[in-house]
């Protein structure tokens, strides 16, 4: 067993198990502490796939940013552990049965027997000159796919604006201050100036 | 040497546990959302190993889309879930059924 | 010259819409002034014209004013024919128009909707010009079309009448039969000789004459024929022919100057006149000349026949119109084109003529149309009984008035033919001779003459018409008498029509008896010693006989022929064959439709039919949107499932 395939079948295992756990887990934390593993594990599955900028996006992105989101999430929610896996167990079996079939179609369909070596060649090792990965995708983005990049960054976009516009709420009784009016306010608004006569 | 299809493998197990887990976490909206995200996950995987054994970059250019895509999915699934447990005290998906035909 | 020409169209219209359009604004007598001048000047222009036809040797205007549209090589145009024939149609109806126009001051006087009244009149007038003046088959239609319109709207003025409404439209129903013949004979026409032009199609029919189509399977008809025939359907409806006539008794019940403009005078002979004016296509088709004479005698008897027994004033000059434009159409169908319009001039003059002064004894009677109820007239209304003579003279024939040389020409001329049906409609023609004496007499001594009216109050009311009516009387009674005599040199026998109207030399009827022409006095002397005349005087004598003499007689003659009244006075139970065969047949065609078609077949089965099974089926769908999340989720899987185990076992 040569040392890359002892890697890949160290974290394949490790990426099936904690997948597994995401999904068996009680608590949430737990689940999603896991996915954060999936997540790195197969970041190291993408470096021997030698796509070294997407391994580090994945754990860059995914696992600094959404993941802290869910977490973040779990955390503000008071969710009741115990009603919400209520059936669990009830629903396994079924679960099984169709995670099981759908297994044995899909290995059927990219087994060996279409995507083995003897079809799809090991290609051969990089060109000592060629571009590192992170620049061949940088060059790609932006010349090939600069319009979808544009459009991806809009989405990214619509996606800040829909996430804060969903979850910002007003409260009426939290005192804010309100910079605006505090800037436009005029003496007149404020102070009232009464003539009087004088004590005698 | 690792051929093509043991990455393709990796993804259709991740795939498969995916689909079990939407089974078995019918309740927890929290948990299907990351299921959705191993989903994509698993995916991402068969498009990098095409990429790499094909010799072309479209495929992780596409992966890069697609974790684009899903940041933006679950910042906004997530923002909604929020905003439910706000209105409704709970994210047990049972108790969703306002959209009963 | 065009500017004239548009004038005379164009004034008409002009006085319709400010009458029409601004009635409030000018009010009654506003509205008058602008239909009246309207029409004067239309009338003043139109005599202008013929005056320059007539003495300085104007020609042939024929030209294309706006082209609406070309459409495959046929062009739609708006355009003048003015030649001899449409000069005299001019006059004729301006005249008549002008006339009517001023009568309506005093008929009107007293009704609701004055102004109204002279807008359709007006508006009358343009759309008969429009026809006369056209020179193409469209805008003969559109002018068509427009005085039916008008008719319907006039017959229907007194529209919280009942019995007006139902007159109306039957007579709009009944033109829609014969304008659907007369649209499918301009179809034809567009069809086969491409081009809607008059110049142009009577240019080319002598290529067509022998051109047969299929109507029918594969039976080869004459190309000419049908076209004849379709076209003199649309004449039969206009100008109420058999079996078409039913609509024009009805008719009567619009106010009284209308029956004397639009269905006596004017519109009604459009089809005499559309006939004549094709006569380059009627002359290559003789079955359909033999099927328009046949159609025409039949008209001008029978129709005469029932107006003996009618009691209604108005309802006798109506039935004696039918007869006339059966003579006319007659003449039609012996090729004697020019008898034909002939009689339509001095008929349109004297017909109006009968009608206005109808129409101002009903005015001196106070509404009540039924003769029985009248008589001594002559007394209280000298003017009028005195036209109304002159009138009724015309129209018998006595010698030396315009009726006599018109219809003696037709006669003749149909006693000169050799035409298949020629000897049967010589026959009815002479007898209807004595008919039309017998019922314009009976009329006009049971209204005129006789006991006076018995009570008090009657007669106190019963005086002559103002000025406004009996002016066009006498206007209308001085061509009624001189006009047969001053023209039937130039239009019978002379050359006024030459190049106008085409008539093949071995259909030239008229010309025979232009052969026994020697001046109007050898005219007179000639038809004093044929059948006509006597007959004429029979007539005559026998309704002075039975109606001034001995009065009991008519009774008497009415219980001895008592099937035969019967038959009469059910007018040959047209109007209830009609009633049981169309009416109640499309009411009962119209319920089967709406009954099995509509509410069954349509909104039963196919509208609600539909509704139903989407609202069946969406209530047992709609159970599968369960509004649980992992239920979609679930559904999508199994479907991924599905996909890829047909992607497998593919």
């Amino acid at each position: 067993m040569s040392y890359e395939k002892f890697i890949f079948y160290v974290f394949a295992a490790l990426l099936v198990f904690s997948a597994s756990m995401v999904i068996v887990r009680r608590n949430p934390v737990h689940s999603a502490l896991f996915l954060v593993f999936a997540f790195f594990n197969s970041a190291v599955l993408w470096m021997l796939l030698e796509a070294e900028f997407l391994a580090i996006t994945l754990v860059l992105v995914y696992v600094g940013a959404v993941m802290v989101l869910f977490l973040f999430v779990i955390m503000m929610l008071d969710i009741e552990l115990a009603a919400i896996r209520a059936g669990f167990v009830r629903y396994m079996g079924v679960g099984a049965l169709i995670a099981l079939a759908m297994l044995v179609e899909l290995a059927m369909v990219v087994g060996p027997a279409r995507f083995g070596l003897d079809k799809f060649a090991k290609p051969s090792p990089m060109a000592a000159n060629a571009l590192p990965n992170t620049e061949a995708i940088g060059e790609q983005l932006y010349t090939v796919y600069v319009y979808p990049f544009e459009i991806a960054a809009v989405i990214l976009l619509v996606g800040i604006v829909a996430a804060i516009g969903l979850t910002l709420r007003r409260r009426p009784e939290k005192k804010t201050q309100n910079i605006s009016e505090q800037v436009r306010v005029k003496r007149a608004d404020r102070v009232r100036l009464v003539k009087m006569d004088a004590e005698h | 040497m690792i051929a093509l299809s043991d990455y393709l493998m990796v993804g259709a197990i991740l795939f498969s546990l995916s689909v079990a887990g939407i089974f078995l976490n019918r309740k927890n909206l929290l948990i299907l959302l990351m299921c959705v995200e191993l989903m994509l996950l698993a995916v991402n995987m068969n498009f990098i190993a095409f990429s790499h054994f094909n010799g072309d970059l479209a495929g992780q250019i596409f992966v890069f889309f697609i974790l684009t895509v899903a940041a933006a999915e679950a910042a906004i699934g997530l923002a909604i879930l929020v905003v439910l447990f706000r209105n409704r005290r709970t994210i047990d998906v049972e108790e969703l059924d306002t959209l009963k035909g | 010259m065009e500017h004239i020409y548009l004038a005379i169209v164009l004034a008409p219209l002009l006085g319709a819409i400010v009458a029409g359009l601004f009635r409030n604004q000018i009010g009654r007598t506003g509205a008058h002034w602008a239909a009246i001048l309207g029409v004067a000047a239309s009338c003043l222009l139109s005599l202008y014209v013929l005056k320059l036809f007539i003495y300085d040797g104007e020609q042939l205007y024929n030209k294309a004013l706006y082209t609406w549209m070309v459409s495959d090589g046929i062009r739609f145009e708006v355009g003048f024919l003015i030649d001899k024939l449409t000069v005299m149609m001019m006059s004729v109806v301006t005249f008549v128009s002008l006339m009517v126009h001023i009568y309506t001051i005093g008929y009107m006087a007293h009704e609701e909707g004055y102004q109204r009244f002279f807008s359709y009149i007006a508006l009358f007038t343009f759309a008969m010009l429009m026809l006369v003046m056209s020179n193409n088959f469209l805008q003969l239609f559109f002018g068509w079309e427009a005085v039916g319109l008008v008719s319907y709207l006039l017959i229907g003025f007194y529209f919280k009448r009942e019995s007006a409404i139902f007159a109306n439209l039957k007579a709009f129903l009944v033109n829609r039969v014969g304008d659907f013949g007369f649209i499918l004979g301009i179809a034809a026409i567009a069809m086969f000789f491409n081009s809607l032009d008059y110049a142009e199609v009577f240019g080319k029919a002598p290529e067509l004459k022998d051109a047969t189509i299929q109507v029918w399977g594969s039976t080869p008809w004459s190309l000419m024929t049908v076209v004849c025939i379709l076209l003199f359907i649309g004449a039969m409806g206009k100008s109420a022919q058999v079996p078409l006539h039913v609509w024009l008794p009805d008719s009567m019940e619009g106010p009284t100057p209308i029956s004397a403009l639009i269905h006596a005078a004017t519109m009604v002979t459009a089809g005499i006149f559309m006939v004549a004016r094709m006569s380059p296509l009627y002359e290559l088709s003789e079955t359909a000349l033999s099927f328009v004479l046949i159609i025409g005698a039949t008209t001008a008897f029978f129709t005469g026949l029932i107006g003996i027994v009618q009691n209604d004033i108005k309802r006798v000059v109506a039935y004696s119109t039918l007869s006339q434009l059966g003579y006319m159409i007659a003449a039609l169908g012996v090729s004697a084109y020019a008898a034909g319009l002939f009689h339509l001039m001095t008929h349109a003059f004297f017909k109006a003529l009968l009608f206005l002064a109808a129409g101002s004894v009903i005015m001196g009677m106070h509404h009540d149309q039924d003769i029985r109820n009248m008589g001594g007239v002559r007394k209280y209304m000298p003017i009028t009984w005195i036209t109304a003579l002159l009138g009724s003279l015309a129209l018998i024939g006595f010698p030396g008035f315009s009726g006599f040389f018109s219809k003696d020409a037709i006669i003749g001329a149909i006693h000169h033919s050799d035409i298949f049906g020629a000897g049967y409609a010589s026959v009815l023609v002479t007898a209807g001779v004595f008919v039309t004496a017998l019922y314009s007499f009976r009329m006009f001594f049971l209204v005129f003459h006789g006991e006076g009216p018995r009570d008090d109050h009657a007669k106190h009311h019963l005086h002559e018409s103002p000025w406004v009516v009996t002016l066009p009387l006498i206007l209308l009674a001085i061509p009624s008498v001189v006009i047969g005599w001053m023209t039937i040199q130039p239009m019978l026998f002379g050359d006024w029509f030459t190049g106008v109207l085409t008539v093949l030399p071995e259909h030239d009827a008229l010309g025979e008896v232009g052969k026994h022409y020697h001046g109007q006095i050898g005219f007179i002397e000639h038809g004093m010693l044929e059948l006509p005349f006597w007959l004429a005087m029979g007539g005559l004598f026998v309704a002075w006989f039975i109606y001034m003499k001995k009065p009991a007689l008519a009774l008497e003659i009415r219980t001895r022929f008592d099937w035969f009244y019967h038959v009469l006075d059910m007018k040959y139970w047209f109007d209830e064959v009609y009633q049981i065969i169309f009416a109640k047949g499309s009411r009962a065609l119209g319920g089967f439709l709406s009954e099995v078609g509509d509410r069954f077949l349509i909104d039963g089965l196919i509208v609600n039919g539909s509704a139903k099974v989407v609202d069946s089926v969406a209530h047992r769908v709609r159970r599968l949107q369960t509004g649980y999340l992992y239920h979609y989720a679930i559904a999508m899987i199994l479907g991924l499932l599905l996909l890829l185990s047909i992607f497998v076992v593919a």
